[in-house]
């Protein structure tokens, strides 16, 4: 239990040497701002392309050879330029989360059901319509599937930023590291860890509330039919 | 380009390095998914509780899981174990569903025909079902791959020397060439390992290639197909 001695020490947590809070709350900004900016760039461009189907192929691509690309390198090349400012590790973190958003916006809109999007047009919805009021719905499971998979990019990535100078929760790892603190180290890592997946159950739960009844997938992949017909009762229960 | 013939030598070995990190978690992975697979895919419990706990494990940063190792293991710091051990843990996170899928993606009739062949259990997993589910686990090995030989490179943070070691002496001392270069040759390991395994499934799944080719197997029908 000494490991985590330096996790479990209140001055640590509150007090005038709090760093802890400090470190969690400029990891959380970091990661916030670049999914932020991802998604405002990514969902829109996303949208056009699997509404209008052109240059799919190149966001699939995209996407599958990014895969080896290593964060370490992108994140030490866009810092040389930049010198230890936010502006370089930003710009690694928003070109490693924008792919996994386009992907899911992408071929949530494509994969919409064509039956649906005939039926939108047939009743003469205008193609703005079609757009916002059935296929971006229809597609909210994916979209918010792509979000999540940028975030858990993100926050890990955040982490190794603090080796070119940014501080978040990288900064008890590689200064634990430099001074030989082992326990801070592990304290760095346990917090980390705990903020990935508590932010990846945070998303999946946001999943479950903002996505319509009538596309919530149970567990064995099937559509549920009778979540649909539950809905009235459900809704009673349902916190607003 | 004068940077990378200066330091031919050093490419090399950090290179090798590399590959020797990447490469045997990437087997160790494999090799453990199947086992844990196939049971996962006799009890549906497993199988939830699996797929749940190796997603979780999935979220877990890679510098955070590196750091993490020893105290779960009881290794030293400066251990290559935990690099390993890591890296496996990645594997299997993805691996483990990739061969429940594959396996539950196998015909039921032809597993019942197998069955009724008279293959026990352990033969018809070896012979009728794993092949079978070849296609599906060599598309979740080549992700495997590509992503351990990206995280590789984060180890260099603490201390093991690959071709992240590129990244982190650019950065120290300031020379882009070190980290074009790295970037490359991570992307050129990546490539390189992903076209091995592609061909290795190939090798593995000859009756792939006869039904695209119906033509060829219809032409040579008591052949069998002999890999190039």
């Amino acid at each position: 239990m000494n490991y985590l001695s330096w996790l479990f020490d209140p001055a640590h947590w509150v007090g005038p040497d709090a760093v802890i809070p400090a470190r969690i709350l400029e990891h959380l900004w970091y990661s916030g701002l670049a999914v932020l900016i991802s998604v405002l760039i990514a969902v829109p461009l996303g949208a056009w392309i699997g509404h209008t189907g052109r240059g799919g192929t190149l966001v699939v691509g995209l996407g599958n050879g990014l895969r080896a690309l290593p964060t370490l390198g992108l994140l030490v090349l866009l810092t040389l330029p930049f010198g230890t400012t936010l502006t370089g590790p930003l710009i690694a973190l928003i070109v490693l989360a924008v792919p996994a958003v386009l992907a899911g916006t992408y071929s949530g809109i494509h994969n919409v059901d064509h039956a649906v999007v005939d039926a939108a047009r047939g009743m003469g919805m205008r193609e703005s319509a079609v757009l916002l009021r059935v296929e971006l719905p229809n597609a909210l499971p994916l979209i918010l599937g792509g979000i999540r998979s940028a975030v858990l990019q993100v926050v890990a990535t955040a982490t190794i930023a603090a080796y070119v100078g940014l501080n978040g929760l990288g900064r008890l790892i590689f200064d634990g590291l430099a001074q030989r603190d082992f326990p801070q180290m592990i304290a760095g890592a346990v917090l980390v860890a705990v903020l990935a997946v508590v932010a990846d159950l945070a998303l999946a739960g946001l999943q479950r509330l903002v996505v319509s009844p009538g596309l919530q997938v149970n567990p064995s992949g099937v559509r549920s039919r009778a979540r649909l017909h539950r809905r009235p009762d459900a809704a009673a229960v349902e916190p607003a | 380009m004068t940077w990378v013939l200066a330091n031919l030598d050093r490419l090399l070995s950090l290179t090798l390095e590399h590959l020797y990190f990447s490469v045997i978690p990437v087997v160790l992975g494999l090799v453990l998914a199947i086992p844990i697979g196939w049971a996962a895919g006799l009890r549906p419990a497993v199988r939830a509780v699996l797929v749940n706990v190796s997603g979780l494990l999935y979220t877990v940063p890679s510098i955070a899981l590196f750091v993490l190792m020893p105290v779960v293991l009881g290794t030293q710091i400066r251990s290559q174990v935990n690099v390993f051990a890591a890296l496996t843990i990645y594997t299997l996170a993805l691996l483990v569903r990739t061969v429940v899928d594959g396996l539950s993606a196998v015909p039921s009739g032809v597993v019942d025909a197998a069955t009724a062949m008279g293959y026990g259990r352990v033969r018809r997993f070896l012979e009728v079902e794993l092949p079978l589910a070849v296609p599906v686990i060599v598309a979740g090995l080549r992700v495997a791959a590509a992503s351990t030989v990206s995280l590789v490179t984060v180890a260099a943070l603490v201390g093991f020397a690959n071709l992240g070691s590129l990244f982190t002496d650019g950065f120290q001392r300031d020379i882009p060439q070190s980290v074009v270069a790295g970037i490359v040759l991570v992307l050129l390991v990546a490539l390189v390992l992903d076209r091995i395994i592609v061909y290795v499934g190939r090798l593995l799944t000859p009756w792939t290639r006869v039904t695209s080719r119906p033509a060829r197997a219809v032409a040579r029908p008591a052949s069998p197909e002999v890999a190039p």
